[in-house]
């Protein structure tokens, strides 16, 4: 069905339309998620504590992301005296604009992207850089001192945690021949070991790979063990501490912006996208991308609960000990392999 | 080199193991008492602000105003009043005031009342909008849990629990009937209160 529409838009829905169409698609995805996966990840925090979580709003807590938006929105959003009050308002939108941009290439079935553009991937990075100078700037233009501790943290934490990131990317880019995530998706048809994440025919350490990929995602999406830049322990909240209302609501919802789009990153490049698992299994398009990427987003949140927040130095170790020399050696040895088979 | 790869294996597999304890606990039934809803048994041993013990046989307070506790009392929060009426034996207690504000539930009081008049409660759910709601008369507290006492012909009762020396057709007025006292807190009011209850005994 979902097919048909889409078939059905991209044949008679004038160009403007189907923008439109996506744009209000991605937003409604990502705002549904957002809210939504706050109400998940509490939930998933109590039960991994063997709490229930939330649940007096609505059955089983089901309005309480509903609550919290409505609390948010009353608020008012407080510009502290002497905060460069443009960039501090700036801010969260700019946080919030990357992974809604990046969600546009991402094909959530073979029909379903909003662009299916060659160089998706590469769009994907580039804006996800502007993601860490917006929290960047956010800290910065608070006048906090908290929030320049933070601030600064984010820019060297993602800027060691881009290399292997990239590398990983470039790895796969090599597998795969293109940057065109569409065809990233079709080139791993076929059962599950057509998937990127099983292909140790090309490069046995590619489970290590994706490992490296799931670490550095974590990494860019500030999600703990890897939340030094929300650190509330030392640092209040980090780049957020002076935001109030939906200021601070929209730089919650990026988060979850941001991890939505790292898992369907991650679903492309290692778990087959849109592809069912096994040949007999229906191909059901989009749900199966779905399904894959939000086992992802059940998994980050596992980790969160699961791992304490590392020391920065230990952050910062592990990428520049670990990750970095592992990506390159796998990055290596997948381009002689490339070259010999 | 090969240090630095077990130690890398190591650690992955560490992690490993702790998301496996985690997912674990993930499936294993919630422990939460959701309080409102749910309460959990309060322990025998529980110590509440302590309450007056009525006497099972006459339904009074079992307190007679010895004052030990009052004595025994580390912080003066206790002060307990009460009035010997006409022909009874002890005295019967009017008005015993506990000062919460000031009470450690040390349990000195409930250890050196000699009768077990006095006894920790049940009552945690302590929440006030002033301090003095939290100044209780323990006396004014019993008798608004339950308004009548359950046995109103207390006199022949009385006379055998006290003492069998007593007088049987003088009975103990007092134990009877605080029922339709007006709030007791004045010594003067106290003292009157008794009378006509004892009268209503002599009429029956």
């Amino acid at each position: 069905m979902m097919h048909a529409t889409t078939d059905f838009i991209a044949r008679f829905w004038p160009e403007p339309l189907r923008l439109v169409l996506f744009l209000v698609g991605i937003m409604s995805f990502v705002g549904f998620n957002a809210a939504y996966l706050v109400w998940v990840e509490r939930k998933g925090a109590g039960r991994f504590q063997r709490r229930p979580g939330p649940t007096e709003a609505g059955f089983a807590g089901l309005l309480q992301p509903i609550a919290d938006a409505i609390k948010l929105l009353s608020k008012q959003m407080i510009v502290p005296a002497g905060v460069d009050r443009s960039l501090f308002r700036i801010a969260p939108l700019l946080v919030m604009a990357p992974a809604l941009a990046g969600l546009a290439v991402i094909p959530f079935s073979e029909q379903l992207a909003a662009r299916n553009i060659n160089v998706g991937l590469l769009m994907i990075f580039a804006f996800g850089s502007v993601n860490v100078m917006a929290i960047m700037l956010g800290g910065w233009a608070s006048r906090n001192k908290y929030a320049i501790i933070s601030a600064a943290r984010v820019v060297s934490q993602n800027v060691a945690y881009e290399i292997p990131m990239l590398l990983v990317v470039i790895t796969m880019i090599l597998v795969s021949g293109t940057m065109n995530l569409n065809d990233l998706v079709k080139d791993q048809a076929g059962g599950f070991w057509h998937w990127n994440l099983f292909r140790v025919w090309i490069n046995p350490l590619m489970p290590v790979t994706f490992l490296i990929f799931y670490t550095c995602m974590l990494a860019e999406t500030n999600r703990a063990p890897f939340d030094m830049a929300e650190a509330e322990s030392e640092l209040v909240a980090g780049a957020y501490t002076e935001y109030s209302g939906m200021g601070f609501g929209v730089f919650f919802m990026a988060e979850y912006a941001n991890i939505l789009l790292g898992c369907s990153l991650g679903t492309v490049l290692f778990l087959g996208g849109w592809h069912s698992p096994l040949g007999f299994l229906p191909n059901l398009g989009p749900l199966w991308f779905l399904l894959k990427m939000y086992f992802l987003v059940f998994s980050v949140i596992w980790v969160r609960w699961t791992f304490p927040r590392t020391q920065f130095y230990g952050l910062l170790n592990l990428s520049w000990k670990i990750l970095i020399p592992v990506s390159l050696v796998t990055l290596v040895l997948t381009s002689a392999m490339v070259k010999l088979l | 080199m090969k240090n630095a790869l077990s130690e890398i294996y190591l650690g992955l597999k560490s992690l490993f193991i702790g998301m496996r304890i985690t997912i674990g606990e993930f499936f294993k039934p919630t422990v939460t008492v959701r309080y409102p809803h749910q309460t959990l048994e309060i322990p025998p041993r529980f110590r509440g602000h302590i309450e007056l013990v009525r006497d099972s046989a006459t339904g009074q307070p079992k307190c007679f105003v010895c004052k030990l506790c009052e004595k025994a009392c580390p912080s003066d929060c206790i002060t307990v009043e009460g009035v010997k009426p006409e022909g009874a034996r002890r005295k019967t207690v009017t008005s015993y005031r506990l000062d919460f504000t000031k009470c450690s539930l040390c349990g000195s009081c409930v250890e050196a009342c000699r009768d077990g008049a006095i006894r920790f409660s049940r009552d945690y759910n302590l929440a006030g909008l002033s301090r003095e709601e939290f100044i209780m008369d323990l006396f004014q507290k019993l008798e608004s849990e339950s308004p009548k006492p359950k046995t109103i012909t207390a006199p022949p009762v009385n006379t055998t629990a006290v003492s069998p020396t007593a007088p049987v057709a003088a009975p103990q007025p007092p134990r009877v009937e605080p029922t339709k006292q007006t709030p007791v807190v004045a010594g003067g009011s106290v003292e009157a209160s008794p009378i006509p209850a004892a009268q209503k005994v002599e009429v029956k």
